[in-house]
C-alpha cells in the first residue's frame, strides 16, 4: 500500500498526531535544560538565584515552539 | 450551546462533550446588538480592572510608615516586580520602566487568575486581543527604549548588524535578525501566553466533563474513573494558580529583556 493510500484511510484529527510531534522538540529540550540547570545549582548553589531566572526565561523560549503547534492544531482545522 | 451567554459543557443527557475552541466565544450578554456587545470575557476584563483598582487605592490611598496588611501585600508585589524582574535584567536604567512593567505583571496576573476562580472559569487573557494588545505594547516599548537610547540608526545598526562578523555573513545573519527581533517577537510574546491560559481552561474543561460523564453516564465499577478524573481537574486547577502567576512572570521578565537589549549601549 502506497504512503498516500495509508494517509486518505486515517480517520479522526490528524491535528492531535502533529500535535504530539510538535511536543517533542520542546519536551526534549525543557528536560536537557531544566537538568542542565539543576546541576548547574547544585554545583554552585550561591548562583542559583541567576540560574533559575535564566532557566524559566529558556524555557519560555523552548516551550514557545509547542505552543505554536496548539494554536496551529486548533486554527487549521 | 456554544452561543449562549454562558456556555454550559455539562447537558443532562449523559453524553460526553469535548470541549472546542468554540469556549472562546462566547455570545454576548450586555448591550447585545450594538457595536459596544459585551460577552462573559469583557465582564471579567472589567470585574478585574476593578478589582485591581480597588485593591491598589485600598492598599496606597493612605499609605502608613507601618503598614497595614492590605499596604504590606501590595508592597511584596510591587517590590517583586522592581527588584526581581526590573532591576535584575535591566540595571541601573530599570525605574524607568518599572511603571510600565508593574501595571503588565499584575494586570496579566489579574486576568490569568480568572481561569481558577469559581463563577468566572476563564482567563481573560485566552482570548487573543488581550494577550496582542499587550504584546502590541511591549514592542512598541521596546522599540522607542531602544530608539531613544542609542538613536534610529544606532538601534537598527545593533540589532541588524552585530559587529565582528565576516562580510558575507551579513547575508545570512541579517534576514534572521530582522524577523528574529521585528516580527517574532511580538507574536510569540501573545501567543505564548493565550496557549497557555487557553491549553489551561481546556484541560480543566476536559477533566471535569469526563468526570460528569463517567460519574452519570457509565455503568457500575466504571465510575470509579470519574473519581480519577474529579481528582485530576482538582491537581490541575492548583497548576493553573501556578501557570497564571509563571505567565505574567514570563510575559514581563520578557519584555524587560528586550528592553534591556534594545537600550544596551553598543560594543
Amino acid at each position: 500500500m502506497s504512503i498516500l493510500a495509508l494517509v486518505s484511510e486515517i480517520s479522526g484529527n490528524l491535528n492531535s498526531i502533529g500535535y504530539g510531534l510538535g511536543t517533542l522538540g520542546p519536551g526534549i529540550g525543557i528536560g536537557m535544560l531544566v537538568g542542565k540547570a539543576l546541576e548547574g545549582m547544585s554545583r554552585q548553589p550561591e548562583a542559583a538565584g541567576t540560574l533559575r531566572t535564566n532557566m524559566i526565561l529558556g524555557i519560555a523560549f523552548t516551550e514557545a515552539l509547542s505552543l505554536i503547534g496548539l494554536v496551529a492544531g486548533l486554527l487549521f482545522t | 450551546m456554544l452561543r449562549t451567554g454562558i456556555s454550559v459543557p455539562l447537558s443532562g443527557d449523559g453524553e460526553f462533550h469535548v470541549p472546542s475552541i468554540g469556549e472562546f466565544f462566547p455570545g454576548g450578554l450586555l448591550f447585545i446588538g450594538t457595536p459596544f456587545e459585551m460577552s462573559r470575557i469583557n465582564l471579567i476584563m472589567v470585574l478585574m480592572t476593578a478589582v485591581l483598582v480597588v485593591f491598589f487605592g485600598l492598599a496606597f490611598a493612605k499609605p502608613r510608615f507601618v503598614p497595614s496588611k492590605v499596604q504590606n501585600t501590595a508592597e511584596l508585589g510591587l517590590d517583586f516586580v522592581r527588584v526581581n524582574i526590573a532591576e535584575e535584567i535591566i540595571g541601573h536604567d530599570g525605574h524607568k520602566f518599572v511603571g510600565y512593567l508593574t501595571t503588565l505583571f499584575f494586570m496579566i496576573f489579574a486576568f490569568n487568575i480568572t481561569s481558577i476562580i469559581p463563577g468566572l472559569q476563564i482567563a481573560a487573557t485566552s482570548t487573543i486581543a488581550v494577550p496582542f494588545m499587550l504584546a502590541m505594547l511591549s514592542y512598541f516599548v521596546f522599540n522607542a527604549a531602544g530608539m531613544s537610547a542609542n538613536g534610529v540608526v544606532g538601534y537598527l545598526k545593533a540589532n541588524l548588524f552585530p559587529p565582528g562578523l565576516p562580510i558575507p555573513i551579513y547575508f545570512l545573519v541579517t534576514p534572521i535578525e530582522l524577523v528574529a527581533t521585528f516580527v517574532l517577537r511580538p507574536i510569540t510574546l501573545t501567543i505564548r501566553l493565550l496557549a497557555n491560559m487557553m491549553a489551561g481552561h481546556l484541560l480543566l474543561v476536559l477533566f471535569f466533563s469526563a468526570t460528569h460523564f463517567m460519574v452519570f453516564g457509565l455503568d457500575g465499577v466504571l465510575k470509579i474513573f470519574g473519581l480519577a478524573s474529579f481528582a485530576a481537574g482538582f491537581a490541575f486547577t492548583l497548576f493553573e494558580v501556578l501557570v497564571a502567576f509563571l505567565q505574567a512572570y514570563i510575559f514581563t521578565m520578557l519584555t524587560a529583556v528586550y528592553i534591556s537589549g534594545a537600550v544596551a549601549e553598543e560594543h
